[in-house]
Formats: structure tokens, C-alpha cells, sequence
């Protein structure tokens, strides 16, 4: 059936269109909402078309890592909740679920969005730690740029709470209106390769029918911050530069969105 | 003296009072509880006489016998395949009930129906304990090439299907897409790519609107309208 689908998705590239009528760069409505958890310190709801993702950050006191005790850490956890996919199960995390995770704090920590030294309380002793957790809502294809986005979206949408140092107790009850450090906009657009075509924004079919997939993060329209591979059909050195061309160019769109 | 409580054609809840005494018969998607009948799911109540039932608004499938359905192999066993077809349950194609054709013992069954390959067969049996047997011998049962398959609300296939299939068929003549669709509310279509998606949204359109009257004039407007902008 994947054969089929290929071919049929093929019939469809040839005439400039994909399988649900849009052209090879067009994406599906977007829209973030912020704030819709009130026990997070910051939270965003983010709609690809019909795909659907939380983020909500969590902020913590721990003691720092010995080889950085002035810098506070970041942490990204993504759940593939079972109702949004039935292919998802509950259970420990999956590859695809660490995947993700991974190319979503990729982006955030090589661009070093989160300015890490102003995170500290108390050089070697006590540092603010940054928790993002994700959860698909539906998947309707692209969980990379929506789980990046909302990302990106919560931790601007974040809060510092109150902390009593003396007592060494955090309020999670009040917060205050210290804004997190984030320093820029990292991103991510996830190319697909489909057949002979590159498209964007892929829905569910179009992942499970492409050939490969390179995810781009990226902080502007000329900065390129992370770069994720996937899927098992090499790519040639004109595409990757293709791809990312467009990853690039759709970045800037996603970035409006904020 | 029993007593309606709600109104026909009304939509009500799960738990909700339909009837009061023990005149009413509960059916379909109501229950009795001591003198009252209440409504098991989200759906519209039909009254028929002293007969209580309710059409259900969503849920998933629920299989039934003589129902043709639409479904995917998900496993290749000694003595047949097992298919999911959008529901809680999974189905059985039976060696004997796979095709006409003699099969040979210790053949490769991969060669009739392969894993994630889309079959298109008529439930013949559903078990108390809800084990469920498909045929896919008969004219127009296949496994389904190409195309691909859609999901709608199961609840909403017969009035996609139409007024024997006045609505599924006026949408075949005017996109010449071929569709087929299940029961179970997967429906499989192919075609002109362009008049695919015509056809795709139409029946998306037809699952939205399922409620209105003179959905048909109306379908067939919009039909016209989209096949005006592709040409």
C-alpha cells in the first residue's frame, strides 16, 4: 500500500499539487494561543491545520552541572499521547518521541535562544532549570514545526514564579513579571522528499509515502541553527541546498505567527 | 401513565430522561433504568409508536452483520488475514472466504492480500463475544489498488451515500472519480488528482452539513462551482 500511495501521491505532483489540494510550498493554517495552562509557567496551544500540539515550560531550583556552575539547563520531553495517533502507544518513550524531543531542544540549545547565565541563583549551588513538555493533541503530519513552534511560543509566553531564596521555596502560586532570558527565535521547517518534489508541511499520508526528510532550525531568514536528517533515501548536495533554502523562507512565515 | 419527556428528532445526551413508565421500549442506543428510559450515547431520538431509539450524532462503528466495509490487513496468520476496519475490534478473513480461487495448502498468502493492502468485503458474522468475520467473495468485493482511503463519521455514511446512493453517485458522475464506501466509514476514491479533491471535499462537506435539508441541490452547486475553477 505504501508503494501505492507513493504512486499515487506521484500522479498528484505531477500536475503541481499534493494530495490534499495545496501546492508543494503552501502551509496549512496556522495559529498559537498562549497561556492556556495556569499550573505552567508558561504554556502555548499551537494548530497546524488540523494537527495539534502543548507546550507548557516548568521552571525548578537544582544545583547546576559541576562543568557549568553558572549556567542554568534546559530540558525537552515530548509525549505521543496514544489518542492523537493510534499508531502511538503509551508506555516509555518511543524513538519518534526522542527524536523529536531532540531536534526541538537542538534548535533551542544551539541557537542559545535561552540566555543560560542569567538562569543562575547561586554560582555552583543553585540554578533555574528550564523543563518544556510537549504533547500531541492530534497528528495530522508535521509534529516537527508544531512541536518546535509551540516551543518557542511557551518559553516567551513564560514567567519567572515567585522564589523566597532564605527559605529556598518557590511560589508557584504567584508568579511574577520577570520574563525567561530568550534571546531570539529558533525555529524549525521540516522539508520533505517526495519522489522527484519537495514540499512542506507534509500531512500524515505524505510522511508515510516520502522518501526522506530534512528538519532545518534556524534563528532568521540567513541564520541556520540545526539541521535533522530523516528517513532512508540519500539526498544530494542541490537538494540539501534546496531544502534548506526553503526552510529558511518558511521559517520567516512560521516566525509571524509569534 | 408513561410519559414522553423529550421531543422528537431532539438532540439529547448520554444519561438524559427520554420516556417515564413502562410503556416505552428501549432500543438502540437508549437503556431502561427502574421506570425511566435514558439515552446511552450523543445522538437524535426517534419515536415510533411506543418505540424509543436514537440515531447516534458520533461514536465509532460498531460492526454488523451484512454491513460491506472497508478494511486494512493488519496480520497474515496460518488461516487467514485480520483486518482493522475503524473499529474496537478486529475482523477475519477466513482462507474459505477470501476468494473463489482454490488455494493450495501452505501458500503464500501475500499474494491474495498483503500487509497494509485496503479490502473492501461484507460482514457475515458477528459473535456475542464480538469476534467478526468478513467474505470478500462476491461481486464487487477486492482488494482495493491504488486510490486511497478517507475517514468520515461512520454515523454520517448513510447520508453520504444517499437515498439508495442518489447522493454517492451523483458525486461519482460529476467528478468521474470512483468511490467506494464502507460502512464502517472509511471510504476508499480515485481519480483525476484535481477531481479527487473535489470529490474529497464534497464528502467532507456532505459529513458537516449531514443535517440540513436539500443537501443534494446543494452539493451539486458546489461541485460545479469547484470543477469551474480547475478548468
Amino acid at each position: 500500500m505504501n508503494k501505492d500511495l507513493k504512486q499515487h501521491c506521484a500522479r498528484f505532483s505531477a500536475l503541481g499539487i499534493r494530495l490534499d489540494g495545496r501546492r508543494f510550498e503552501e502551509y496549512r493554517p496556522v495559529e498559537v494561543e498562549y497561556g492556556i495552562s495556569n499550573s505552567a509557567e508558561g504554556s502555548a496551544r499551537v494548530k497546524i491545520g488540523t494537527t495539534e500540539v502543548l507546550a507548557g515550560v516548568k521552571l525548578s531550583i537544582e544545583k547546576p552541572y559541576p562543568d557549568a556552575p553558572e549556567k542554568g539547563s534546559l530540558s525537552v520531553n515530548v509525549e505521543l499521547l496514544p489518542l492523537s495517533n493510534p499508531k502511538f502507544e503509551s508506555g516509555p518513550p518511543g524513538i519518534d518521541s526522542i527524536e523529536l524531543a531532540r531536534v526541538v531542544d537542538r534548535s533551542i540549545r544551539e541557537s542559545e535562544a535561552i540566555d543560560m547565565e542569567a538562569l543562575c541563583v547561586k554560582t555552583g549551588e543553585k540554578v533555574w532549570i528550564v523543563n518544556i513538555d510537549i504533547c500531541t493533541l492530534n497528528d495530522a503530519g508535521n509534529l516537527f514545526d508544531a512541536s518546535a513552534l509551540a516551543a518557542l511560543a511557551a518559553l516567551r509566553d513564560t514567567r519567572f514564579p515567585e522564589y523566597d531564596e532564605e527559605k529556598n521555596a518557590i511560589n508557584y502560586d504567584k508568579k511574577t513579571d520577570r520574563k525567561l532570558p530568550v534571546r531570539n527565535m529558533p525555529l524549525s521547517v521540516t522539508v520533505l522528499k517526495l519522489g522527484n518534489v519537495l514540499i512542506v508541511d507534509p500531512i500524515s499520508e505524505e510522511e508515510s509515502a516520502a522518501d526522506a526528510r530534512l528538519t532545518v532550525g534556524s534563528l532568521d531568514e540567513d541564520t541556520m541553527c540545526a539541521l535533522q536528517k530523516g528517513g532512508s533515501a540519500p539526498l544530494t548536495s542541490e537538494e540539501i541546498g534546496k531544502m534548506v533554502e526553503m526552510g529558511l523562507k518558511h521559517g520567516a512565515f512560521l516566525r509571524k505567527h509569534i | 401513565m408513561s410519559e414522553l419527556k423529550v421531543e422528537e428528532r431532539s438532540i439529547v445526551v448520554p444519561g438524559e430522561i427520554l420516556a417515564d413508565g413502562m410503556e416505552y421500549l428501549p432500543t438502540k442506543g437508549t437503556y431502561r433504568d427502574g421506570n425511566y428510559i435514558r439515552a446511552s450515547r450523543l445522538g437524535l431520538v426517534s419515536v415510533d409508536g411506543k418505540v424509543l431509539k436514537l440515531i447516534p450524532l458520533t461514536g465509532k462503528y460498531f460492526p454488523k452483520r451484512g454491513d460491506v466495509i472497508i478494511g486494512k490487513v493488519i496480520d497474515i496468520m496460518l488461516a487467514g488475514w485480520r483486518i482493522d476496519f475503524n473499529s474496537a475490534y478486529s475482523a477475519m478473513i477466513s482462507l474459505k472466504d477470501a476468494t473463489t480461487e482454490f488455494i493450495e495448502r501452505g501458500a503464500d498468502l501475500t499474494r491474495y492480500f498483503n500487509l497494509g493492502d485496503y479490502v473492501i468485503g461484507k460482514i457475515t458474522n458477528v459473535t456475542s463475544q464480538n469476534l467478526v468475520d468478513v467474505t470478500t467473495k462476491g461481486p464487487g468485493f477486492r482488494k482495493l489498488v491504488g486510490g486511497r482511503v478517507i475517514e468520515v463519521e461512520s454515523s454520517k455514511v448513510p447520508r453520504i451515500v444517499g437515498k439508495q446512493g442518489s447522493m454517492i453517485s451523483m458525486i461519482q458522475t460529476l467528478t468521474g472519480c470512483q468511490i467506494l464506501v464502507g460502512q464502517n466509514g472509511w471510504v476508499w476514491l480515485q481519480g483525476e488528482p484535481r477531481h479527487e479533491i473535489i470529490a474529497i471535499r464534497t464528502i467532507k462537506k456532505v459529513e458537516q452539513e449531514s443535517h440540513l435539508s436539500g443537501l443534494t441541490d446543494a452539493v451539486k452547486a458546489f461541485i460545479d462551482e469547484e470543477l469551474k475553477k480547475v478548468q
